[in-house]
């Protein structure tokens, strides 16, 4: 892993797409790295943790509370002057919109990249198969999409020069087989950090948001895109690929981990259509694409999930050509990522050129084997007290987003309804003032509960109603891989130099009993026992009731 | 016998389930292929999807390697570290594609588990089927059954299955593996050339 960081320019090693992102970083001087860990975005965040315990990386690193801490955390630094790099999954954007528009707005003052991670096909992510592509129309921030962990590192500096250049945050979006991809990668050289202490200097106009300034900067926004447009058509980033002898009048237009696939395809089916890759999917570069589609009598869109592209497409070619043929959504999913085969038949179809699959059937069917809890899991203990205490027909369970939410899953059958992070608190609020009588459980974990399970406790005391709450207390961010959170005691994990001084764990019962709630008890679950009588006394309360179910994650402990 | 001629692509999957080590038996093949001057691609999950699950990581290398996944029909090799799963690589399988079993059933509770018949019979009309004991002869020589899949890596290219040379195999093996463990995968590699 320090190879990312120890190798020299000019040098080919084989890094993921996340461990790419981070030599890039490195690459660029970053000075300020926040984030909270997110599947498939984590090792971007473990990574820093690493270099920045064994002193390699000097600049500050913060496992914030959440995604819209870690992002004002990076506003300000960047008002402050220093490099700064925000990382986070999809759904974390929507936790930190509230401050990213306003952000947009602002500019940037010390460079700023956002990284933004997508799973296409949820592989690792409950809610919904989000396209973080849909914010770049809500906030104008300009986004790049690389393809392999090349581009992840090449993208990640490219998005700090147009950041330096053009005073703006800039994303990098990437997907599952993006982050998740290793290949080889060819090294420049390290920039170091040097000063890391930025000075803020007053400057109202600036950041500043509100009317009638507010719309001034809308004004200035809108242009400075304009001129990040003209950067995106030159850039070589967004390039066509013609073969030798190019097949005239069709032509593919892709980016990210779809432009690898139609390459695949186009070896596949020995096919010389030209394609456009588009390196930024915001701002297109518009120019660029209208030359391409100029002379084409069709066009294959390959994008992922929803036909953003696509409908961008359309509408630069009414302009240009308005007969051209536009094919995209029509051949290809919508619901679920690409994959390789799924191209050559779209692109097959396309070129109508016959390709015939080789295949085979399976006879018997194979076991399905869902995900488990560890042997050891404290978790085990958990839902095992809950089944003994209550008959789980008669209960509502409300799920949140943890290694808890295998609940959900047999042998456990404890969740009947999941969303999103800290929200089993709010939707428990919800049903228990509608519903009044019927009993509920919420699980939540402890780095949950700190990231969004606070206001909604509030609410529930302020509110009044009366769910039980048990708080999976394993001191740890266990499923995305051990990270630490503001509770986490310092002797299981170890704890970010840049805290090193300072810190000491919050206790979660404080918070508890600050926030009003009488009915309130801190088990072990390995005393069943009182687990059990304590779940059924509480569920009889006419107020919340909050267990905090305490005992380290197994793989911690160890 | 594989030459020392380039070959335009090798297409593989690894299979089995979550925690067996799929993804340190990538780095190393990644790291050998590259040894041999290779283009690399690779894919692997995290997260929940790790969680005990099902888990397919797969790998190509060659002349210049596009997708990262396999694509359907067109996989060469199958190493499959439990043996209900190899029949999640027939998906990518041909009727060319090998399947390189570790001789190992992990069942699912509650369900209906494959006997090892059956699973041989399925994957023998498909393709060539290797099938070794990586972890009863891992456990016997080494005390452990954790290092079956390394076990497996190694005995593909002594045999052949995998075009990579062993000596590139073995150096994978020294950059990627902790010193702490180091010895005991060396052994592993080292049993692999006896069998």
């Amino acid at each position: 892993m320090e190879e990312i960081l120890f190798k020299k320019a000019g040098r080919k090693i084989i890094l993921l797409g996340n461990e790419a992102i981070v030599r890039g970083a490195l690459e660029s001087g970053v000075q300020f790295v926040s984030t909270y860990p997110g599947t498939p975005a984590s090792e971007i965040g473990n990574t820093f943790f690493r270099l920045s315990q064994i002193g390699k990386y000097k600049g500050h690193f913060e496992f914030s509370t959440n995604e819209k801490t870690a992002l004002e955390a990076g506003v300000g630094a960047s008002f402050s002057g220093l490099k700064t790099l925000v990382v986070m999954k999809n759904f974390g954007l929507n936790v930190c919109l509230d401050s990213l528009l306003p952000f947009v707005y602002t500019g940037t003052k010390g460079p700023t990249v956002i990284i933004v991670a997508d799973d296409p096909s949820c592989h690792s992510s409950a809610q919904s198969e989000e396209n973080s592509r849909a914010f770049v129309f809500l906030a104008h921030i300009p986004v790049l999409e690389p393809s392999d962990p090349q581009e992840c590192k090449d993208f990640t500096e490219l998005a700090f020069k147009i950041s330096e250049k053009f005073k703006i945050p800039v994303m990098v979006r990437t997907t599952t087989r993006v982050a998740h991809q290793r290949a080889p990668v060819k090294l420049s050289k390290i920039t170091e950090a040097g000063k890391v202490v930025g000075n803020f200097v007053k400057e109202p106009k600036r950041f500043v948001t509100l009317p009638p300034r507010v719309l001034e900067m809308k004004s200035e926004l809108l242009e400075k895109i304009e001129k990040v447009r003209q950067f995106s058509e030159k850039s070589s980033t967004n390039s066509i690929y013609r073969f030798p002898k190019s097949i005239d009048g069709a032509g593919v237009i892709t980016s990210g981990i779809s432009y690898l696939y139609v390459r695949e395809a186009l070896k596949e089916l020995n096919l010389n259509l030209p394609v456009l890759k588009l390196g930024f999917f915001y701002p297109l570069p518009e120019k660029k694409i209208k030359n391409f589609i100029k002379k084409l009598k069709k066009v294959l869109v390959v994008e992922e999930l929803e036909p953003y592209l696509e409908k961008e497409i359309e509408r630069l070619a009414k302009n240009v050509n308005c007969r051209l043929r536009i094919f995209g959504k029509q051949l290809l999913p919508e619901v679920g990522e690409l994959r390789p085969e799924i191209i050559i038949s779209a692109v097959a179809k396309f070129a109508n050129k016959k390709y015939k699959f080789s295949i085979l059937n399976l006879k018997s069917s194979i076991v399905k084997r869902f995900p488990q809890l560890c042997p050891g899991c404290p978790y085990w203990l958990v839902f095992g007290a809950v089944r003994k205490a209550v008959d789980p027909q008669k209960v509502i369970f409300g799920g949140d987003i943890g290694c808890y939410m295998l609940a959900g899953f047999p042998p456990h059958f404890l969740q009947d309804y999941l969303s999103s992070m800290g929200s089993s608190i709010g939707i428990a609020h919800g049903i228990k003032k509608a519903t009044g009588k019927q009993k509920l459980i919420t699980f939540i974990g402890d780095s949950t509960f700190f990231h969004a399970g606070i206001p909604a406790l509030i609410n529930t005391v302020f509110n009044q109603s009366n769910p039980l709450i048990i708080i999976m207390e394993n001191q740890t961010t266990a499923m995305t891989g051990h990270q630490p959170h503001p509770g986490a005691p310092l002797s299981l994990n170890r704890i970010n130099r840049a805290h090193n001084n300072l810190y000491a764990p919050i206790k979660i019962e404080e918070i508890v009993r600050a926030c009003g709630v009488k009915n309130f008890k801190i088990i072990d679950p390995i005393n069943q026992k009182e687990f059990i009588k304590t779940i059924k006394e509480f569920l009889k309360k006419s107020e919340v009731s909050v267990i905090i179910a305490r005992r380290p994650c197994i793989q911690i402990k160890k | 016998m594989y030459s020392d001629k380039k070959i335009d692509q090798f297409n593989m999957l690894i299979v089995g389930t979550g925690g067996q080590g799929q993804i340190t038996l990538l780095q190393i093949l990644a790291e050998a292929a590259l040894l041999e001057g290779y283009d690399i691609r690779t894919s692997e999950l995290h997260g929940l999807s790790q969680r005990g699950g099902s888990v397919e990581v797969h790998l190509r290398f060659g002349k210049k390697i596009y997708s990262p996944l396999v694509c359907r029909g067109k996989a060469d090799l199958i190493l499959a570290l439990e043996m209900q799963e190899a029949l999640r690589g027939i998906y990518f399988s041909n009727q060319k594609t090998k399947f390189l079993l570790n001789k190992q059933i992990i069942p699912v509770s509650l369900a209906k588990n494959l006997t090892e018949t059956e699973i041989l019979k399925n994957l023998k009309k498909i393709g060539k089927v290797i099938l070794i004991p990586a972890a009863e002869i891992c456990q016997k020589e080494l005390k452990t059954n954790v290092v079956a899949g390394i076990y497996l890596i190694s005995l593909a290219s002594f045999k052949n299955l995998i075009p990579l040379k062993p000596e590139s195999i073995l150096r994978a093996i020294k950059k990627i593996i902790p010193e702490k463990y180091l010895e005991l995968n060396l052994k592993t590699f080292n049993l692999a050339k006896d069998y």
